[in-house]
């Protein structure tokens, strides 16, 4: 026992270490597959990649930059990367000191989370009576849901705002989270997994006796994870980033998401670029940072659904 | 599409599922959500559509009336064929640029968790920043973009002003922000490519181009189909860049302003829900044939009936 609590964090060690090691050797070995020994064509792919890199962080760089100038600086002539007065943090400090960024983050934060949290339970419950139980009118329900997924949301959103206005829901944070957990995509793609669970790991269960929902919660969702992960991914990047409906059913700024809210300041303060760009960049922050600290399960869940949010 | 062609192969097969009985109360959490927000909406604003509405009242029942109308609406067609061209205009580069930059990175250049986070990063962003940033570029005096231009002896260019421009912007923005999405798509079965195939490749005398040609992209085939077919349904449902980009306006001369836009301004700036929800239901209709269309385009090849 006590011996292996040493051992332990040394072999960990020594196992991301060969991870590493093996993840090169596989680099050099694809890239011999495809490009050969030739060192010149490695030269110009780098060279390519390293433009089209380039090309793609520009944009995210000038702004980041432009949020460093006062106004002046920002739309002088010529551009300068460096102001001739210096960086300054002024239009953090105003962003701050408005704070109402924060106010949208943190409603979005709640959005998301509750969309996330209500769409997964919802989904995965459903994918699994689909995939692993009979009931009377399964099959025609399971055709019924595959036919939802044909149907854009975005073209019902005037019955669905009026259906709101009689709901009392127009300007609450139930009205922007509820009409966006509804993904039949996802409870398809949770069927299409659950269907590939042995059927042996269900009739152990079964013989002690387990119910569907034992079977459920202690046997299909722990070897489930990765899909669940997936799926929870894509449903909060979408519900993080979605305009439409938040936009369509808040106009309290207080409830307002971070995109419906940044669509306003525009509105507001006009050509204010230098203030735009700095709220702009902190608004970016959240998810980027998520996506630094799970890349490669983001990138796993893009592989494994293949889909977006909504 | 390959994830479930693997699945189907895998459930088709011999086992027969012994399934336990009634897991109907799991699927009635679903049910209830899909029949208030789905369901409901869809039969609600399809008789919406035969029915004359202000913002709160109900003027009565029209019949075809509204469908009439929007059949000879002007506008109507012209936010249709903005969106059909926008659909057009984007689906190409954001399937072909994935493509090569997926390609780029699978050769195996290292450094790959940057090249990965520099072209997906911007598909995390919120898309009211994305359009900030890009109306920053896009400035017609003091840009980034124009001032280059001029730097290198070109004229400026109205990006959001000009009506043959500002369409060409709206695409601009769009790869930048989602071209991530399908390149990590792309990523990821090139990955599943078996190094098999490349070294009998490689025995056969093949060289780079012939590889690609004739083992890697032929593996691509699924992937791209699905990728395209995504983003065709994606860029039908244009609204949030241009509605951003020009503060709920059209653009210069209403040129970019898609029929999403036109169906929520009629339904909530002029209050003409009866006639906004007819005009769902035909674009709905169109979204429906241009799938299936391209469906059918896409399956006609011969090597489709085997993958599917």
């Amino acid at each position: 026992m006590s011996s292996e609590t040493i051992v332990q964090p040394l072999s960990l060690r020594r196992t991301r270490q060969r991870d590493r090691a093996e993840r090169r050797a596989e680099i050099r070995r694809t890239r011999g597959l495809l490009l050969g020994d030739s060192k010149a064509a490695r030269v110009i792919a780098f060279l390519i990649l390293a433009l089209f890199a380039f090309t793609w962080l520009l944009p995210l760089i000038w702004a980041l930059d432009t949020s460093f100038k006062t106004e002046v600086q920002a739309q002088s002539l010529p551009l300068q990367w460096i102001p001739d007065g210096g960086f300054t943090l002024e239009n953090y400090r105003t962003v701050f000191e408005r704070g109402e960024v924060f106010t949208w983050m943190g409603n979005t934060f709640l959005v998301a989370t509750a969309v996330t949290v209500i769409t997964v339970i919802i989904s995965a419950l459903a994918g699994y009576a689909f995939s692993r139980t009979i009931f009377r009118g399964r099959r025609a329900l399971l055709a019924l849901t595959i036919a939802l997924i044909m149907v854009p949301g975005q073209i019902l959103i005037v019955p669905l705002f009026k259906e709101m206005v009689l709901l009392n829901a127009v300007d609450t944070f139930v009205g922007v989270i509820l009409p966006q957990t509804i993904a039949p995509m996802m409870v398809f793609i949770f069927k299409q997994y659950f269907d590939q669970v042995p059927q042996e790991l269900e009739d152990a269960a079964r013989v002690d006796g387990a119910g569907n929902w034992r079977l459920f919660w202690s046997i299909i969702l722990p070897v489930s994870r990765p899909i669940v992960t997936a799926v929870a991914i894509f449903v909060f990047i979408g519900a993080w980033n979605n305009f439409m409906w938040p936009f369509i059913i808040t106009n309290n700024p207080d409830l307002m998401t971070l995109p419906v809210g940044l669509s306003t300041v525009k509105n507001a303060y006009g050509t204010i670029y230098a203030q735009t760009m700095a709220s702009a960049m902190i608004a970016a922050l959240p998810l980027t940072i998520l996506f630094m600290a799970f890349q490669r399960q983001i990138i796993k869940a893009v592989a494994t659904t293949g889909l977006g949010g909504q | 599409m390959t994830v479930n062609a693997v699945n189907v192969a895998a459930s088709s097969g011999s086992r027969t599922a012994r399934r336990l009985g009634s897991g109907l109360p799991f699927v009635i959490p679903f049910l209830i959500v899909a029949f208030l927000f789905l369901i409901a909406p869809i039969v609600y604003g399809l008789w919406l559509s035969f029915t004359e509405q202000s913002l709160m009242g109900n003027g009565g029942w029209v019949g075809l009336a509204n469908y009439a109308e929007a059949l000879g609406d002007a506008t109507m067609w012209a936010t249709l064929w903005h969106t059909i061209a926008f659909t057009l205009m984007s689906t190409v580069p954001l399937v072909v640029l994935a493509l090569v930059m997926a390609l780029l990175v699978y050769i195996g250049i290292p450094g790959q968790w940057f090249w990965r986070l520099s072209f997906f990063a911007p598909y995390l962003l919120p898309v009211a920043v994305v359009v900030q940033i890009w109306t920053w570029l896009f400035n017609s005096d003091v840009g980034f973009i124009n001032y280059w231009l001029q730097q290198i002896g070109l004229d400026r260019v109205g990006w959001l002003t000009e009506v043959d421009v500002a369409m060409w912007s709206m695409v601009i923005l769009t790869v930048w922000w989602t071209v991530g999405f399908n390149f990590l798509l792309y990523l990821s079965s090139l990955q599943a490519i078996p190094d098999l195939l490349y070294e009998a490749a490689e025995v056969d005398g093949a060289g780079f181009w012939r590889k690609l040609w004739s083992v890697t992209l032929p593996q691509l085939r699924a992937t791209t189909v699905l990728v395209a077919t995504l983003q065709v349904i994606a860029s039908l449902k244009i609204f949030d860049q241009m509605f951003i980009a020009f503060n709920g306006g059209s653009g210069p001369e209403g040129s970019t302003r898609p029929i999403l836009q036109y169906i929520y301004d009629t339904g909530f700036t002029n209050y003409r829900m009866g006639y906004a929800s007819a005009m769902s239901y035909i674009f709905f209709i169109v979204i429906i044939v241009i799938t299936v269309a391209f469906r059918f385009l896409t399956r006609s090849r011969k090597d489709v009936d085997n993958e599917l």
